[in-house]
């Protein structure tokens, strides 16, 4: 009984959230990762990219609030999403006519166009906050649990509860469509397998016809629509604030880089690296190993390894040793 | 590549901000030019080629280079003879200071490398020729980009010719051996059904054995009617399967002839083949 008990708090503590936090990161990383591929650089902007559309699909979920649509027991944010995901669209396709464009005329270094996603991570920041303001926004309505940690004792007969919220579930459900999705496009369309060429072998892609600028707006599109679905995922999780939009960037590279970048099954395995070792390190073990361990052996303080205001430290210091030892990352990141 | 701000690095090296190798360097590829008929000659021409790489000096001096319909032709000629640059002016890859490329009855000189290839000129370039993070049939399905029809006729023919590439067909191409990926970049560049087929040292870097079954498969090209242009390092055995050889000396043309002319001629021998 104890030993269920633990798994249950572990999974209630530590599992759950890490699964849907490692999603967001995923496919936040999915992003940075098809840009590395794509267009040669990191793209430092994605952080705020994911606040735009987020920010966009907040608009959308209050103007139909405001109509009185709702989608019953689901966020009305998952309406608003696909709006949400135009809107970003628009700004990152503006935003490459306006700026990026001019720079791959000009057969710009790619270290030139690092500095430029910054200009844009700040103009993109700006906007945002001129736009929606500076702070919180809650915006999840509906059912606020699959299961709550109550039902789940009533169900079990246990002391500890298993609570699922309504954004953890749909944050893991949508995240394995949108992965499944893209990695259907890549690997069995025409045009998904023109954009892995391209990212291959450049010149010999052009040669082949594939026309250059039309992968780099294909890869702009798929790009926003993940920023969208991870920025609003987080935001129904969490909560959105543009601040912590811009932070989520560090995480976001982390996993791209642990994962290996340019490789998106890289991307995915480093968000969840990344999650699940932020959350084990910041969770405090006392409740869990009070059930496993016999009692002489229980522990006295929470057995905390670093407080939460240390979390992106975790994701640095794994991003250092990657580094150190596999600098390529886990999953050689040669191209898309 | 100096003097323009954009085109500094600043020594940076750091791969996980920025992806490794060169970004494409294809020059021409943004030329927007037709193609204006031009009826008469050789089935393929590059005529009095004169230019270099950007504003650099001249690299070719009135070069001519051409390929009739059923023949081989081959360029040899010492290391910096600028046979492959020869190879890439044809291909547009280089722009011209003077002279013209004529394909099939057409003048294509102002055409990008892309528009040669709708025109039907498939290129192999020497190195990075092949995709080599995608299957050997996705190379060849990126062959055949610019077809909208039914390819798996081409495919199924090109799997006749390269066997192995049947087999190895869902592996990685940059998985495969030298000689294997010299035959994808092959198969590659027939995806299109080109009309005439360019081949930029198709052996070179394999082992003699598998240099020899490159040439015979070549030869097996060339029998489906496919003219075929190549630059060759091994001047002896490539002059040997040619129609017609060119030797080229720092950018210009020194000899022409057939290729057992060349052979014989006691100057080519002596200055190329070693005796």
């Amino acid at each position: 009984m104890d030993f269920l008990n633990a798994i249950v708090a572990l999974s209630n503590f530590v599992l759950v959230p890490a699964i849907a936090y490692g999603s967001q990161l995923a496919l936040g990383a999915l992003g940075v990762t098809l840009i590395y591929g794509i267009l040669r650089f990191s793209n430092f902007a994605h952080g705020d990219t994911m606040a735009f559309g987020t920010m966009a699909t907040i608009l959308f979920t209050w103007w139909f609030q405001s109509l009185g649509i709702s989608f019953g027991p689901l966020p009305t944010a998952l309406l608003a999403l696909p709006l949400g995901i135009l809107g970003c669209m628009a700004i990152v396709l503006l935003t490459d006519r306006a700026v990026y464009r001019f720079y791959r005329e000009q057969k710009a270094k790619p270290v030139i166009l690092v500095i430029v996603s910054m200009g844009v991570m700040f103009i993109m920041n700006g906007l945002v906050r001129v736009i929606i303001g500076p702070d919180d926004q809650n915006f999840a309505d509906g059912n606020r649990f699959v299961i709550t940690a109550r039902d789940f004792k009533q169900m079990t007969g246990l002391d500890e509860g298993l609570a699922i919220k309504t954004t953890q579930g749909i944050t893991v459900v949508v995240a394995i469509i949108a992965v499944g999705l893209l990695f259907w496009f890549l690997n069995r369309t025409r045009t998904g397998k023109s954009m892995r060429a391209y990212s291959d072998n450049e010149d010999l892609a052009l040669l082949s016809g594939i026309n250059p600028e039309r992968v780099v707006m294909i890869t702009w599109l798929i790009v926003a629509a993940l920023a969208t679905v991870a920025g609003v995922l987080y935001g129904l999780d969490k909560t959105f604030k543009p601040f912590v939009y811009f932070q989520l960037l560090l995480p976001i590279f982390a996993s791209a880089i642990v994962g290996g970048l340019g490789s998106p099954v890289g991307a995915i395995a480093g968000g969840f690296i990344i999650a699940f070792s932020e959350v084990t390190i910041t969770y405090a073990w006392k409740k869990v190993l009070t059930y496993l361990l016999p009692e002489a052996w229980q522990p006295d303080g929470l057995v905390q390894l670093m407080s939460t205001d240390y979390k992106f430290a975790v994701s640095f210091v794994i991003l250092l040793i990657v580094l150190l030892f596999k600098p390529t990352g886990l999953f050689k990141g040669k191209s898309v | 590549m100096s003097g323009s701000a954009y085109q500094d690095d600043r020594g940076n090296k750091d791969r996980s901000i920025t992806k490794a190798g060169s970004p494409g360097s294809a020059t021409g590829a943004r030329r927007k030019g037709t193609a204006v008929p031009a009826p008469g000659g050789p089935f393929l021409i590059g005529e009095n080629m004169t230019g270099g790489y950007g504003k650099g000096p001249n690299i070719l001096e009135n070069c001519t280079i051409a390929v009739d319909e059923g023949e081989i032709a081959v360029i040899v000629g010492p290391n910096g003879a600028g046979k492959s640059t020869a190879m890439k002016a044809v291909f547009g890859m280089l722009d011209l200071r003077e002279g013209s490329v004529r394909l099939d009855g057409e003048d294509i000189t102002s055409l990008s490398p892309q528009d040669r290839v709708a025109k039907g000129m498939g290129f192999v370039p020497q190195t990075s020729n092949i995709f080599t993070s995608l299957t050997v049939e996705e190379n060849l399905e990126m062959g055949a980009f610019i077809r909208r029809d039914d390819f798996r006729d081409t495919m199924e023919q090109i799997y006749d010719l390269f066997p192995i590439l049947r087999e190895k067909r869902r592996q990685a191409a940059g998985e495969l051996s030298g000689g294997q990926r010299q035959q994808v970049a092959v198969g590659r560049a027939l995806m299109t059904k080109p009309k005439v087929l360019m081949l930029d040292e198709p052996t070179a870097g394999v082992s003699p054995i598998v240099m020899d079954e490159l040439f015979d498969r070549i030869i097996e090209v060339a029998r489906t009617g496919i003219p075929i242009l190549m630059v060759e390092q091994n001047a002896r055995q490539a002059l040997e399967i040619a129609d017609k050889g060119y030797v080229l000396v720092q950018g210009a043309n020194a000899y022409s002839g057939s290729g057992k002319e060349l052979l014989a001629d006691p100057e080519v021998r002596k200055s190329f083949l070693g005796g």
